[in-house]
């Protein structure tokens, strides 16, 4: 027998199944009044920095057929560069939205500020994104990804620069819709599947 | 100045083998949900090990209590009575305090609020289903509910869930975030599962059930479970906290 190591292993994950929206989202689920303050309405808390924008989308399942179930997290920077917590970030920013495809439509919005560009290690510079998890019934662990926009210079990003098929960049890349808007949809399985993240 | 055991080198990567298979078929919602293609991997990056933070001045003082914070505290919910309590650690087996923890089920009957369930056992007036809670600084959390009722769902052509509670927990990062379920000691529909059974390892499923607690129930009031739940961890060398800390 070899030496004992002191670390333990993650808890496994179990799908957040089709009333994730009761726990996390109650005003969604119907249940609105559970709480008092809830979580994730929005990353804006007041008077922010940067550019406001509204990104419009779904996720679509391998038959093409928009989820109507989808919770969807969405984190980020302020519109500097700077992660809520940082020294010097936008203290009306708070980072995270929690939001769902509409029930009716299959349609999500997320109403954020655009994120600026960020520094990690070694000095290495990202192109401006929003980090996304989702979540809905038959999905057995959280799926990661990223938002990018169309309007950014994200020839040196380190992530999108590791994807080896280049037109599959394209999955993580808002585009514009018109002023402050954009269109991001996600693929969860097919043709145009959205690069997910192991990260 | 940080400490030196503070959280700071890139997240351990995952260990996928321990999690469900994202394709299953006996799971059939999964078979149209789960990627085909091979997830990017990378080394963590400011976006997965930065994270949102929460104070105690979001929550309501109810809001771990879901016999009593349906109703304000006007009347209990009905069912047997339990106390769910745990900790929240990481990898490095070191607790993880002051995180986000919520949870949400079904009543005693099986039944959910929610708009989209249409299960004909009855909803309980004094029931809604959720709850939340931030850890203490040893990484401890506790509620107090009622244990769910086991529930039959579309499926196969009888399919049930066991008895169960749905977790969420944050950690201190984005990339710690994680969604599981917490079963019940000798619940014998825990093996008639097939979304318990997308967990192939068994010995990893095991650590989804939590035991009876007997050190933790009260008498003549409620039963205890214990559900330790680990995130995952952040690297960390006496090299790197030296640079870092310098
Ligand atoms: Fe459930």
């Amino acid at each position: 027998m070899v030496q004992k190591l002191d670390v333990l292993q993650e808890s496994p994950s179990q799908t957040a199944g089709p009333y994730v929206h009761i726990g996390l989202m109650p005003s969604h689920a119907g249940n609105a009044g559970a709480y008092e303050n809830e979580i994730g309405l929005s990353p804006i808390d007041g008077d922010v920095q940067g550019e406001v924008i509204e990104i419009t989308g779904s996720v679509f399942d391998g038959t093409g057929w928009a989820l109507r179930d989808a919770m969807v997290e969405s984190w980020q920077c302020d519109g500097n560069g700077i992660f809520p917590g940082q020294e010097g970030a936008d203290p009306n920013f708070n980072g995270l939205c929690r939001f769902a495809a509409d029930a009716e439509s299959g349609e999500f919005t997320l109403r954020t500020v655009k994120p600026g560009a960020v520094k990690g290690r070694g000095g290495v510079m990202s192109a401006p994104h929003i980090s996304l998890w989702v979540v809905a019934r038959g999905i057995n662990i959280g799926l990661n990804t990223r938002i990018y926009f169309e309007d950014e210079d994200n020839a040196n990003d380190p992530l999108l620069n590791r994807i080896e098929q280049r037109p599959r960049v394209d999955t993580l890349i808002a585009k514009k819709t018109g002023e402050g808007k954009y269109r991001f949809d996600i693929r969860l399985q097919g043709d145009r599947e959205t690069v997910f993240l192991d990260i | 100045m940080t400490s030196l055991i503070k959280d700071q080198g890139p997240l351990i990567p995952r260990n996928r083998a321990i999690h469900p298979a994202p394709y299953d078929p006996d799971y059939k919602t999964s078979v149209a949900r789960s990627p085909n293609l091979p997830l990017l991997s990378m080394e963590s990056s400011p976006s997965e090990e930065t994270g949102p933070t929460f104070g105690h001045g979001k929550l309501g003082a109810l809001d771990n209590n879901l016999i009593l914070n349906w109703t304000k505290g006007a009347a209990p919910a009905v069912g047997e009575r339990i106390l769910m309590h745990g900790r929240v650690l990481d990898e490095n087996n070191r607790p993880v305090p002051h995180t986000l923890v919520e949870i949400w089920q079904a009543n005693a009957g099986g039944r959910y609020r929610h708009k989209k369930d249409t299960y004909f056992a009855p909803l309980d007036p004094n029931f809604g289903g959720c709850g939340r809670t931030i850890t203490d600084e040893n990484g401890h959390y506790e509620f107090l509910t009622v244990r769910p009722g086991a529930y039959p769902w579309p499926n196969r052509a009888n399919d049930w869930r066991p008895m169960h509670i749905h977790i969420s927990v944050y950690g201190h990062s984005f990339g710690q975030r994680l969604i599981t379920q917490m079963y019940f000691e000798g619940d014998p529909l825990i093996d008639h599962c097939p979304i318990a059974a997308t967990i192939k390892d068994r010995s990893q499923l095991d650590r989804l059930v939590a035991p009876l607690d007997f050190s933790k129930s009260r008498p003549l009031d409620f039963l205890a479970y214990k559900f330790d739940i680990v995130l995952r961890g952040r690297r960390q060398t006496m090299f790197e906290n030296k640079m870092e800390g310098m």
